[in-house]
């Protein structure tokens, strides 16, 4: 289902067309339950609190984000037209590269995918697009894409095969998530990642089976890099601020503030108890597959055994031995089911666990606060 | 009441000029009879009064020239003198038609009160003189015919007369009336501004190509019966084709918005400009026209809208009229935070600002919180020191924030805060549960 998403760069580079699957369809995976467990050592990899390695300790070309104001409040205010409920919002990215800094400098909104649209094209939409802006010299340089998440869960096969297209054409690119939940309780949610080399390589192959992870020692939270953002604005948008602060007269609501949270803890809860179901019924059919494995081991060493009993009676009653059957073709290896949902699983997990410790720490701070408040009164 | 004879005194340099007005052309304000100013009193209040007195502006003689040629009562004379200058601010442009070229401009400029005037006349159309193509129609110029009419029509904004109504504008008069009336709009509905569409001009105003000096964009947003709510734009670099295939493709995304007018930045408005809002009319309906002064004139970046309108005599010559609207700023809430957080870069000399974390977010909203309680006691303890004057209605909100802290028993507080401590904190020990599992998980299976 790889189908064609739009890659430009000015001169050297050829066009690359590849488009981005569909943002809610995941690839089928065929889950049947058998796998080949051989035994391994493994380096235990310490397992830090963060969703992802922080992009400065690997060698990533991209070891900051540089964001101008102006995408910011696009991303809000696409997410805030079109978002509404758990329907993803996605745009593109335009900006350059410079040195070690990804500058994020335009971004414009995807349309959402219609059933009726059945004959919109996409990378029609996305090069009528590049081309107008190039008019209006905004760069027209693709450099990744964002979406808005709804409580975190984001962390799914479509993002990563995404992302993975868009970093194979283009090295430096990243993804943009924008949690709008999050940022109406406060403060922008904004992050940004990119795939580790490692999950590259694995992607790349599209061998997902555990022999191949093993070797590459990836554990779930070695699949993201989040690399830190900066905003910066330039001297006319800053004089804009200046002025917007003068001329408006909306209140600060200091959301921050508000001491309300079981709303927000029931949904994060309910989404991490389905994903949690989702991860025990994979433990479930890794369990199963094992048991076979073994069931299998047991059932070739019996048939062996039988076997060479049979040979040695045939020997001693002077019979031609039985040939020796092919042991492949009796017992066919069961299937080892994939681990790449297993891994997104565990790293939407991880990510939703990470969403509700901040939480919590922010709430336990403002509870202290407000008993400060009440301790005076 | 009196008629003031013939042409007027001396012209003096009027009292209030605005920084808005310190352009080219300069700016001549007259001061109108005593008499005059009076009656106009008796209709106002004290503070309209005042102003009007020391602010409305005419160049009277040769006006009185142009309008005697042109047979217009003085009635009419004096009353579109009132109609300037209520809260402080009209601009009141009066170009001949090029057969009648006067030498000296008969133009006012008006003072203002308030920054933020809306001022819409151009210095180079001044002195060019400019054909006026007008028609009369409603919404224009307050030309009523007595200053009381004159007041109560400023006040009630919603119904202006204009002459030709009344058919007491001669032919011969082929003005191009230009005015623009103080920040309380007087027609048209209020614009609402989102601050992404800002950001957006500015950022196409950096963009611009070499040698253009101002850049040209669509304004796309929702209308409603008030108020035209202004969310989106883009720019328009080379022609009126490209505007529309970027109105489709935007249209795909957001098909809700609709082309509700077009921006502009710099600060004046130009003939081009009538050119390119009749284009924009053919597209929408009362398109509006955004002017954004990115150049920064008058030190600051002032963001006008305007609606046009068509004026001038029926059958002879018809203009244009761009009349000022109030805008205003909105904020979806999720923006505000946006804005917020961008606000915060342009205190640091890198203008640069990265995004915080956890608590301390809470500890910088908190410390907001702080810095505004301080403040609140500073000016208590002035107030109460007595060295500003104490203020009722502050006062009353003092009273209602101290009020606002709820008075809850020791006890009930204490159940409430720890139910809710430990709420907060089984949730973590069950994330941090649920994180050592899929660990274990992971190690296990790679075994």
């Amino acid at each position: 289902m790889q189908s064609p998403f739009v890659s430009i760069r000015t001169g050297t580079r050829a066009h690359l067309y590849r488009k981005r699957p569909s943002p809610n369809t995941f690839l089928p995976f065929s889950a049947c339950g058998c796998f080949n467990m051989a035994s391994r050592k493994e380096s235990a990899t310490a397992s830090t609190a963060v969703m992802a390695i922080p992009a400065g300790t690997l060698d990533s070309p991209v070891n900051q984000i540089q964001i101008e104001g102006l995408v910011v409040l696009k991303i809000i205010k696409h997410y805030q037209e079109e978002g509404q409920g758990s329907e993803v919002v996605q745009g593109v990215l335009l900006g350059l590269v410079v040195e070690d800094r990804l500058e994020i400098t335009n971004c414009f909104p995807f349309p959402q995918h219609t059933e009726d649209d059945a004959d919109f094209d996409e990378v029609q939409y996305q090069m009528e697009m590049m081309r107008s802006l190039r008019h209006v010299n905004i760069d027209h340089l693709h450099v990744g894409w964002y979406q808005s998440t709804y409580y975190g869960s984001f962390v799914s096969r479509a993002l990563l095969d995404s992302q993975f297209s868009y970093q194979h054409a283009i090295e430096e690119s990243v993804v943009l998530i924008y949690d709008p939940i999050k940022t109406a309780q406060g403060s922008l949610s904004l992050k940004a990642y990119r795939l580790t080399p490692k999950l590259m390589e694995i992607c790349k192959e599209k061998d997902f089976t555990p022999e191949a992870l093993k070797k590459a020692n990836i554990g779930f939270e070695h699949m993201f890099e989040e690399v830190p953002i900066i905003i910066k604005n330039s001297h006319l948008i800053n004089v804009l601020m200046w002025d917007l602060e003068d001329k408006s007269t909306v209140a600060d609501k200091h959301e921050l503030l508000n001491l309300s949270s079981s709303n927000h803890l029931e949904k994060s809860l309910q989404l991490l108890m389905d994903r949690v179901d989702d991860m025990s019924q994979d433990i479930v059919k890794y369990n199963t597959y094992s048991r076979n494995v073994s069931k299998q081991q047991q059932q070739k060493h019996q048939y062996v055994q039988r076997r060479t009993q049979e040979n040695t009676q045939r020997q001693s009653r002077g019979e031609p031995a039985l040939p020796e059957e092919d042991m492949s073709k009796m017992f066919k290896p069961p299937q080892a089911p994939p681990r790449m949902d297993t891994l997104l699983i565990a790293g939407q997990i991880n990510n939703y666990c990470q969403n509700v410790k901040e939480f919590t720490s922010q709430n336990l701070g403002k509870l202290f606060m407000a008993e400060a408040l009440q301790g005076h009164n | 009441y009196e008629v003031p004879d013939g042409p007027e005194e001396e012209p003096r340099d009027g009292v209030g000029h605005d920084e808005d007005e310190e352009r080219g052309a300069p700016v001549e304000v007259h001061q109108r009879g005593e008499d005059v100013g009076q009656v106009a009193a008796e209709s106002l209040t004290p503070a309209e009064a005042s102003l009007s007195f020391s602010c409305t502006t005419f160049f009277l003689g040769s006006l009185a020239w142009a309008f005697r040629s042109a047979n217009l009562a003085w009635k009419d004379l004096l009353t579109l003198a009132n109609s300037g200058g209520v809260d402080g601010v009209s601009v009141v442009t009066i170009w001949p038609s090029s057969s009648d070229r006067l030498k000296t401009p008969v133009a006012s400029a008006a003072t203002s009160t308030s920054s933020s005037s809306p001022f819409s006349s151009t210095g180079s159309e001044r002195e060019s003189g400019r054909e006026g193509n007008t028609e009369f129609s409603s919404a224009m110029a307050y030309i009523c015919p007595s200053p009381y009419r004159a007041a109560a029509c400023r006040r009630s904004a919603n119904r202006p007369l204009h002459a030709a109504q009344r058919g007491e504008v001669p032919e011969a008069l082929y003005p191009v009336l230009q005015s623009s009336f103080s920040n309380m709009s007087v027609y048209g509905p209020v614009v609402k501004i989102h601050p992404v569409v800002l950001a957006s001009i500015c950022d196409s105003y950096e963009r611009r190509n070499e040698g253009a000096s101002r850049c040209i964009g669509t304004l796309l947003g929702t209308v409603d019966k008030h108020s035209i709510e202004v969310t989106n734009c883009f720019s328009v670099a080379v022609d009126m084709e490209f505007a529309k295939n970027m109105y489709e493709l935007h249209k795909r995304v957001s098909p809700t918005e609709v082309i509700i007018g077009w921006y502009a930045t710099g600060f004046d408005i130009t003939e081009h400009s009538v050119l390119i809002h009749e284009y924009y009319s053919r597209e929408a309906t009362n398109p509006i026209h955004l002017t954004m002064d990115t150049a920064l004139q008058s030190s600051k970046m002032s963001i006008r809208a305007y609606v046009s309108a068509q004026m001038g005599v029926p059958g002879k010559t018809v203009g244009v009229m761009f009349t000022p609207l109030t805008v205003k700023y909105v904020y979806f809430d999720t923006e505000r935070i946006g804005v917020d957080l961008l606000q915060r870069t342009r205190v640091l000399p890198s203008r640069t600002k990265g995004l915080t974390s956890d608590l301390s977010q809470v500890g910088g909203s908190a410390a907001r919180v702080q810095d505004m309680l301080t403040t609140m006691l500073a000016y208590i303890d002035d107030v109460l020191s007595g060295k500003v004057a104490a203020d009722n209605s502050v006062g009353r909100f003092l009273m209602d924030l101290v009020n606002k802290v709820p008075t809850i028993s020791a006890e009930d507080f204490e159940n409430m805060l720890n139910s809710n401590i430990n709420d907060l904190l089984m949730v973590t020990y069950l994330s941090n549960l649920t994180q050592a599992q899929i660990a274990l998980n992971e190690k296990l299976v790679l075994l």
